[in-house]
């Protein structure tokens, strides 16, 4: 069965819902791979309560232990469902508007003027 | 939540659609109004780009559909994916004469690709997941 596209994209706003969640994310995206103890050691949140968000993050497929012994056990961001999820705000990022009064603008303005410096993303005028 | 996988907006243009064509499918019509500095291969396969200085970014783009003066197709990179991923959206221009001068509908398709979709295929013919879209497009559009 082919991944529903957004069920990934809704877990991955549900896991950066919650600030807990959000922490460990940043920190195994900042750092690397990483044990639940290593997580307790640089974030405000318990061992316990780290371990339980990791195995939450792990059924969503947002992170992936790597196998180890117990208590050893590393866990890896995926960025497959980030990718997703960043597809979605491309989609929401997407500004047609300002190019489109951009174009409007320099059909009007006729080609002897000079051409303001055209800016990505934002009216001119 | 609704992913939306098509962005669609229109325009009415006091200008003949050749002169709309040529804004859109010229090296200096592009940089005109949409980058600083564009450069175009007008042919179906045929690779453009545009600049933008401030924002130090380059997109590259491939001409897919070049019906002068009426249809206008690239495909560029989906925006915060990595380099190397295969995605891409869809633009279409169609412009259609109108009293007074042209009207000009843009749409953007392909947000919503899967991740293991082949590159290319969500861009023809896969109209039937979008018209579900549509409503939910509405419904966004009318959000925004």
């Amino acid at each position: 069965m082919p991944p529903d596209i957004e069920a990934i994209a809704e877990q991955v706003f549900v896991a950066l819902a919650d600030p807990s969640r959000r922490a460990i994310l940043a920190a195994l995206a900042s750092g690397g791979p990483a044990t639940a103890t290593d997580l307790a050691g640089r974030l405000p949140i318990t061992r316990q309560a780290i371990a339980k968000h990791l195995a939450l993050l792990a059924e969503a497929g947002l992170v992936r232990a790597e196998p180890g012994e117990r208590r050893r056990v590393r866990y890896r961001l995926r960025s497959a469902p980030m990718q997703v999820a960043q597809q979605f705000l491309a989609a929401l990022a997407r500004d047609w508007d300002s190019p489109l009064g951009a174009l409007k603008d320099h059909l009007d303005r006729g080609a002897r003027e000079p051409a303001a410096p055209p800016l990505h993303g934002t009216s001119r005028s | 939540m609704g992913f939306p996988d098509r962005i669609e907006r229109t325009v009415e243009l006091a200008h003949p659609p050749a002169r709309v064509w040529a804004a859109l499918t010229t090296a200096e019509g592009l940089a005109g109004w949409f980058g600083n500095e564009a450069g175009i291969d007008l042919q179906p396969g045929g690779s453009a780009w545009m600049k933008w200085n401030e924002e130090g970014f380059t997109a590259q783009m491939r001409v897919e559909r070049v019906e002068e003066p009426r249809v206008f197709g690239f495909t560029w990179h989906i925006y915060g994916l990595p380099d190397d991923d295969p995605r891409r959206t869809y633009v279409e221009f169609t412009l259609e004469p109108a009293a007074g001068g042209t009207r000009l509908t843009v749409v953007e398709s392909g947000f919503a690709q899967l991740p293991d979709e082949a590159f290319g295929e969500a861009v023809d013919g896969n109209t039937k997941g979008w018209a579900s879209e549509l409503a939910e497009l509405a419904d966004y559009l009318d959000a925004a």
